[in-house]
């Protein structure tokens, strides 16, 4: 049987249903609201397993399930080497959000990773302590900012309401994923201006280490040709 | 896979050769607080080490390295000079499956010792002596030469302490050269910035981009933005002392010609003078080691992509095969002395042997 795992709730998990029914593959909650068990019409051998979507990719890593919906922000970051545990198959072309780093908008010194940089040199100088950066992104935001050159940092980790820590003196910026960036501007934060960390978006992928026999692979092919897709490369 | 017995075998012999040279041997707790170890090494040393959690102490590093708990065991009760030899496992977090091991054992040696470049020259001898059967391929560099370079140059006392501070970034510090020699074109969004900071008085242009929010006050952010408008008035570095820190970047030449090299440059920036004595003063140690200095490799920046804390002589050697770590490497820490020792320092030079690829070379596999 070929297990697809997909968001259990909210946004994420109607905008899938929705992607898959328009191509012809039904997919819904069955049992009653509190449930979390789902069914596949249209294509035959495939059975919906319906998780947290944050913990897709780390049931796509360890092969339980074949294939996952969730967004690539997730993956990236939960995973190491992610492209060798997991293929791309489809972007879904919803669930946009870029993880951006984001300080405190008074900072008018401040306006790239490059200011990000020398202000975190000062700021360790000062206080005594490397800047805060506060945020759940870790290996996508150290990785960034290793690539980049930025150094006199410290991430801590914030599980929610990333935003307010800059206001709580947990943090001095933080990096996040944002769609509109209100809930930045409402902070009294703003977006650094060369570029963000991630474009993420709701993206189903393949796992590599699940066990693909025949019947897995067959049911593959006929999603496959359902979703008018190639076979993902592995 | 060689065979863990043949490991330790290995590892005791180099440990015995280390303890005969008239090192103390030490030992070292495997459990390190990450504070120390993330204060010297920042944000980057966490995705090159385990952490876990006391429930007591807070967080724990897996020992990444032993020159720092040494340090700090010498620098709380120990005599000058010292020699000290360790034995023990080091654990690196990897991202991907077929990368270098996660574990592994180390044997090292360290020297505590004013006198520096007989030092410098007593590690790489000894554990290039111990290693000689194995024909490995040297190199060596001095972090302290492109120091002493970029403190000579006639800039900024800011623009020297940026690129100090990348030092060990090689990528970053070549941008900010780039930069400061007015090789590369200013980024627009700086253009941008130092007209809106030009534009009135920093104080009203913070009350204007809206609450402040945080720990960094208005004057920090009033301290750098000045820092910005003085650094754009300041004349780019003149082209023949920028052309002196490019060339040393690309230094490559055996150590005797490196030398002649360099010596040759330093009438045109007199602040290397007391780092190329220093590199003299180690050639001399080294040959009346017995290396051959004539041959030896060099390369100004060799060592610049290593865990930040070298600050002159480093060295490494290295297997014919390139995809294999260096079998044994190490270099001068001067500096980190300073860090750990709360206001005293001692110069100190230390170098690790991998002893597993010492017995897969031996052992032939």
């Amino acid at each position: 049987m070929l297990k697809i795992g997909v968001p259990s709730k909210g946004r994420l998990m109607e905008k899938t249903f929705d992607w898959f029914g328009a191509r012809g593959v039904a997919m819904a909650r069955t049992g009653n609201e509190r449930e979390y068990s789902g069914a596949v019409e249209g294509v035959g051998g495939v059975e919906l397993v319906l998780l947290s979507a944050g913990e897709i990719p780390r049931e796509l890593a360890a092969g339980r399930i074949h294939l996952g919906v969730t967004g690539s922000d997730l993956v990236r970051d939960k995973l190491a080497g992610w492209q060798n545990q997991v293929s791309e198959w489809a972007r879904l072309g919803f669930g946009h959000a870029d993880l951006v780093i984001a300080v405190p908008a008074a900072w008018i010194d401040v306006d790239t990773l490059d200011d990000l940089d020398a202000a975190a040199a000062a700021f360790r100088a000062r206080h005594g302590f490397r800047l805060r950066i506060a945020t759940k992104y870790h290996r996508l935001v150290r990785d960034h900012l290793t690539r980049n050159g930025v150094a006199d940092y410290a991430l801590v980790d914030s599980q929610g309401a990333t935003e307010g820590t800059v206001k709580n003196l947990t943090a001095e910026a933080i990096a996040d994923i944002t769609s509109t960036g209100e809930t930045l501007r409402a902070n009294h934060l703003k977006i650094l201006s060369d570029g963000p960390i991630h474009q993420s978006q709701a993206t189903l992928y393949a796992a590599h280490n699940a066990e693909w026999g025949g019947p897995e692979r067959s049911a593959l092919a006929g999603l496959a040709a359902s979703l008018g897709l190639p076979l993902p490369v592995f | 896979m060689t065979d863990r017995a043949a490991i330790r075998l290995e590892a005791e012999r180099l440990f015995a050769a280390f303890l005969s040279a008239g090192a103390v041997p030490v030992e070292t707790d495997i459990l390190q607080p990450a504070e120390v170890l993330l204060d010297l090494y920042g944000e980057d040393i966490r995705a090159r080490a385990y952490v876990t959690a006391d429930p007591l102490m807070g967080e724990m590093m897996l020992r990444p390295d032993f020159t720092v708990p040494v340090v700090q065991a010498h620098m709380a009760d120990g005599a000058e000079p010292a020699r000290y030899a360790y034995m023990g496992e080091v654990f690196r977090r990897q991202e991907s499956l077929d990368a270098r091991a996660r574990e592994y054992l180390q044997v090292g040696f360290e020297v505590f010792d004013r006198a520096a470049p007989e030092a410098d020259a007593e590690v790489f001898a000894l554990i290039s002596d111990t290693l000689a059967d194995l024909n490995l391929r040297p190199a060596t560099g001095d972090i302290g030469i492109l120091m002493a370079a970029v403190r000579g140059l006639s800039t900024s006392e800011r623009r020297k302490a940026a690129l100090l501070r990348h030092i060990w970034r090689p990528k970053r510090f070549r941008a900010l050269l780039d930069r400061f020699a007015g090789r590369a074109p200013q980024a627009a969004a700086r253009a941008s910035l130092l007209e809106r900071l030009a534009s009135d008085a920093a104080p009203a242009l913070i009350v204007q981009a809206g609450p402040l929010v945080g720990l960094r006050s208005a004057e920090d952010i009033a301290e750098r933005a000045a820092a910005l408008l003085e650094d754009a008035k300041t004349p780019p570095i003149a082209a023949t002392e920028a052309a002196l820190i490019y060339d040393l970047l690309t230094l490559q030449a055996p150590a005797n010609a490196a030398l002649a090299h360099l010596r040759g440059i330093a009438p045109m920036l007199p602040a290397i003078e007391p780092a190329i004595s220093a590199f003299a003063a180690r050639l001399d140690a080294l040959k009346a080691r017995g290396v051959d200095v004539e041959h030896l490799p060099f390369e100004a920046s060799h060592g610049r992509t290593t865990l930040e804390y070298y600050d002159g002589f480093v060295f490494s050697l290295l297997a014919g095969d390139p995809h294999l770590p260096p079998v044994a490497s190490g270099g001068r820490y001067d500096a980190l002395t300073a860090v750990l020792g709360q206001g005293r320092s001692i110069p100190a030079v230390g170098g690790i042997v991998r002893p597993e690829l010492v017995a897969r070379l031996r052992g032939g596999a």
